[in-house]
């Protein structure tokens, strides 16, 4: 691998343990806080795996750079990390974050999918070890999507409100970085446009079954790349790194 | 002159006997399937192990215990080498493994053909204190990563099941 399309490959790696890193902070924020008991255990489950997988793609990253895995995590400021921002938004209520997990998964299971079969090979099995336990949480976050959507007035209202705010930003998830084609020509990941096209023939009916509507009127007025964050990631960032940044040089 | 003993890969693996799961102290991390390969050279030891489930917070425990265990039998140079693949399945758990989860409370997990999620779902749990299949699940998710929660409807009381993977 040359270094042009290494660089490539450790901007995409980045961008895929960033969405991970994120998104399993926020769902441990649910912690001691979720509805039932079995709910606060399943999710603080979750969100260990995704915070796994995030440390798998920083590795995979690090293989090519040389970086180490905690100073990617703790010392890099907001505007350094490359994460959607559907998973920086703050939690919400338990229909938001479920309806952001399931959007998140479902695309996630599409893409770990074709990256089984992807030609840089310790990305290829990576993703083989990731999608074993992703198949858990998709089909868990597909069954409470199902009970909120078809559930009462309340609750069905609730997810209503939670898809019409987070669909807009799902799309984030399907834009290329600059040198993804490269990658892509490469066998290396697979096509956005294909992974859009599948999530969206994937998550359409079940979000019907549910008796959700999809707001299509309501998309971004222009592609926001993932350099650009809302001011909820400095919020996270500042607790997530807090203890880290207090003494940088401390070993644990 | 140094009384030299030729180590052998038995050797190594006889040792890794003694190291446990931290999270399940009754089954070792050769119970567990998860040692893929032990190389002994006149340079040292190297012992490729596999993750269970990638999130796994004992995954380091085990990697420092598997390396002292080896140093315990006067090895210098101990590498313990992480490898992903192929991905570790439930079905790597030996049948002694098996038997030592149940004894210990935990449900074997159900045996799979490459899907576990397939059978995770609708396989009945076999009760490790009753051994009824009489049998709910409560959660797809437990106190550790690994673990299911199931209810036994004859116990009246809950129970755990090693999740497949």
């Amino acid at each position: 691998m040359d270094d042009v399309m290494g660089q490539a490959l450790a901007d995409r790696l980045m961008v895929m343990g960033d969405d991970e890193l994120i998104l399993a902070h926020r769902n441990s924020e649910w912690a001691g806080h979720a509805p039932i008991l079995e709910e606060d255990i399943a999710f603080a489950n979750i969100a260990l795996d995704e915070m796994g997988h995030a440390s798998i793609w920083y590795g995979l990253r690090g293989e090519l750079t040389g970086e180490d895995t905690d100073r990617l995590i703790f010392f890099r400021n907001p505007g350094q990390y490359r994460n959607v921002q559907l998973v920086e938004l703050p939690k919400g209520d338990w229909a938001f974050s479920m309806v952001r997990q399931y959007l998140f998964d479902a695309a996630e299971n599409i893409q770990l999918g074709y990256l089984k079969a992807s030609a840089y090979r310790p990305l290829a099995e990576a993703a083989a070890k990731i999608a074993t336990e992703e198949a858990y949480h998709l089909r868990h976050t597909g069954l409470w999507l199902r009970r909120l959507g078809l559930g009462t007035e309340e609750s069905h209202a609730r997810t209503q409100a939670a898809l019409d705010s987070l669909w807009p930003y799902a799309q984030q998830l399907f834009m290329s970085l600059p040198d993804d084609t490269a990658l892509f020509e490469a066998g290396i990941i697979p096509d956005a446009a294909l992974l859009r096209r599948e999530w969206e023939g994937k998550v359409r009916p079940i979000l019907a079954e549910c008796g959700l509507a999809i707001s299509d009127g309501a998309m971004p007025r222009r592609d926001i790349p993932r350099t650009e964050h809302t001011e909820y990631l400095v919020a996270l960032l500042s607790e997530l790194q807090s203890v880290a940044r207090l003494d940088p040089e401390a070993e644990w | 002159m140094v009384n030299r003993v030729v180590l052998t890969d038995a050797a190594v693996r006889k040792i890794l006997t003694n190291v446990m799961d931290p999270e399940i102290p009754v089954v070792s991390v050769v119970d567990m399937g998860i040692i893929r390969e032990v190389d002994v050279s006149p340079e040292g030891v190297i012992v490729t192990m596999t993750p269970t489930f990638s999130g796994c917070p004992a995954l380091d425990v085990m990697r420092r215990d598997i390396e002292a265990a080896v140093r315990s039998l006067g090895v210098e140079q101990v590498t313990v080498r992480v490898e992903l693949h192929p991905a570790w399945s439930t079905e790597w758990i030996t049948d002694e493994g098996r038997e030592k989860l149940r004894q210990f409370g935990l449900a074997p997990p159900p045996r799979h053909a490459g899907d576990p999620v397939s059978v995770a779902f609708f396989d009945l749990a076999e009760c490790p204190r009753c051994g009824s299949t009489n049998t709910s699940l409560r959660n797809a998710f437990g106190p550790t990563l690994c673990r299911m929660i199931w209810y036994c409807n004859e116990c009246r009381d809950a129970f755990e099941q090693f999740k497949p993977l």
